[in-house]
């Protein structure tokens, strides 16, 4: 056994620019997904209570269908599907056009998880808040936006904090729909070094430092927003 | 968000006479009722009926609220007294039946109704205030959002009405933060907030401890000296008694016995009333 291979740091070193732009690429997506995501998780779970029956299937339906399916599957189908069998271009720069391809598979795949927390976050508001709410004259739209959206997110941020981390680990499939990421950087210098225990552990590193202050932020988030009964 | 059932029954009267009678009363009503303005029926429920699946929750209920009057409903539980007074403002859909409040009927839901609800004050047994909003807050957010009032204008007008309910100083806390008495009061002032034609009172003491009845009490009496017409469904008697100008007797899903407070305490006409009235008067 080679001692000296395993234990060399040096293509870690060596190749610093090259780390910090592939998780620059990382972090990228991850916060564009993060926004995306929440603004369709947020519609999609509005769809779901609605008084309107379609809606509500259609929110249901949604859910179901993006929650159960391989994230694999989802990106391919934005990179090769939309892409390369539909012509389906966001941009003539091939970098931009894969980034956002990636971002909607994500953002939707992501969505679908994000709604079913939000949801259970809604089945916390105790239904005197949404009466009151409409006892007051507010439609079922501003209830829902200024009373019990606000505190539904307030008692789901733990767990969105959790599809967050998810998200950000996720991030490392994009490779397949043809966006250079950090796991893309990994899987080239597995090739070009061997796959050696520093590579791994650098990587890991890498995306805890992403992930854990994201799970610390969750949580101080959680504890600050709190909404006492 | 979930209980209103748009559509109907199947155990429904036909509703086309219904629809068709309040358009045909509703502008000769509308003109009458400018003449009379000091003392008109205000809120006229005609004929309604409701049901829980099998079970007939409201029978056949005819109740006329004149403007100014303070009507105290009162009666065994299970007996109907909340669903009733939920219907009147929708948050109980009915089954059939007409309810009309200053002369409209209720909307179906939508725009029209939010608008309706905005000139029907509610308080809830459990106050219902708004968590995530301080107690300024929940008073000004109908104001600001329905009314369209300017924010320094409703802010001030909400102080004004913290300081008649007596927790002025609470404005900037949360709802968790005041006792219950004082939730009440600020759900109270929330209401009076959408200046409302009518003020419906869900059992708004049963919630309470002992010693905070008095002051949700004291500011319902104060609002009832006022002129403001009130429907309260309680199980204080010394409200009924001083306040009221009369008492709805309900039981099983059906008004019994309308009367006035003095009569329905000394002499119930029915046997209904006078077995309730002994049984928490005894003691």
């Amino acid at each position: 056994m080679n001692w000296d291979v395993l234990l060399d740091f040096s293509p870690l070193a060596d190749n610093g620019d090259k780390l910090l732009t592939a998780f620059w690429a990382t972090i990228r997506i991850s916060l564009t997904v993060a926004v995306l995501s929440l603004l369709i998780g947020t519609l999609i779970t509005a769809m779901r209570v609605s008084p309107i029956r379609v809606l509500r299937i259609a929110g249901g339906f949604y859910v179901n269908t993006l929650r159960n399916t391989p994230l694999t599957l989802v990106l391919l189908f934005c990179s090769l599907g939309l892409s390369d069998t539909l012509k389906f271009k966001i941009s003539g720069t091939s970098t931009v056009n894969f980034f956002w391809l990636a971002v909607i598979g994500m953002s939707f795949y992501t969505a679908a998880f994000i709604a079913e927390s939000l949801r259970a976050g809604i089945n916390t508001v105790p239904m005197g808040q949404a009466e009151a709410a409409r006892a007051i004259g507010l439609t079922f739209t501003q209830s829902l936006r200024m009373v019990i959206m606000p505190q539904a997110f307030r008692a789901v941020v733990a767990p969105l904090g959790s599809v967050m981390i998810a998200m950000i680990k996720n991030t490392t499939v994009v490779l397949v729909a043809s966006y250079y990421e950090a796991a893309s950087l990994m899987k080239d210098m597995f090739e070009q070094y061997g796959a050696t225990l520093p590579i791994f552990i650098g990587f890991a590193v890498g995306f805890m430092c992403l992930t854990l202050p994201t799970g610390f932020f969750f949580g101080w988030l959680a504890k600050r927003m709190q909404v006492a009964r | 968000m979930h209980r209103d059932r748009i559509g109907t029954s199947p155990l429904l009267p036909p509703q086309a006479f219904d629809v068709r009678f309040t358009h045909m009363t509703e502008s000769g009503k509308e003109a009458r009722e400018a003449e009379v303005s000091g003392g008109g029926p205000l809120v006229v429920l005609e004929n309604v009926n409701k049901y829980y699946g099998e079970l007939h929750v409201l029978k056949d209920i005819d109740l006329t609220i004149h403007r100014g009057e303070v009507v105290v409903v009162i009666g065994p539980s299970g007996g109907g007294k909340s669903t009733l007074c939920r219907t009147i403002n929708r948050l109980e859909p009915i089954d059939g039946g007409t309810i009309r409040i200053d002369g409209k009927a209720l909307p179906e839901e939508g725009k029209a109704l939010a608008q309706l609800r905005a000139d029907v004050g509610m308080v809830f047994q459990s106050f219902n205030l708004f968590a995530h909003k301080t107690i300024l807050q929940n008073v000004t957010l109908g104001p600001i959002k329905v009314r369209k009032t300017d924010k320094t204008e409703a802010e001030q007008r909400a102080m004004e009405l913290l300081e008649r309910v007596g927790i002025a100083s609470q404005a900037e806390k949360y709802p968790a933060q005041l006792s219950g008495g004082q939730q009440q009061r600020a759900a109270i002032a929330r209401a009076l907030a959408m200046r409302p034609k009518v003020m419906l009172f869900d059992e708004p003491t049963s919630a309470l401890d002992p010693e905070m009845v008095k002051e949700v009490l004291d500011v319902m009496i104060n609002l009832a000296a006022e002129g403001m017409t009130m429907v309260v469904v309680t199980h204080e008697m010394g409200f009924a008694r001083a306040s009221a100008n009369k008492v709805v007797f309900m039981a099983d899903g059906q008004i019994v016995e309308e009367n006035t407070p003095g009569e329905f305490f000394t002499n119930a006409r029915s046997d209904r009333a006078k077995d309730f009235l002994s049984k928490i008067l005894t003691h």
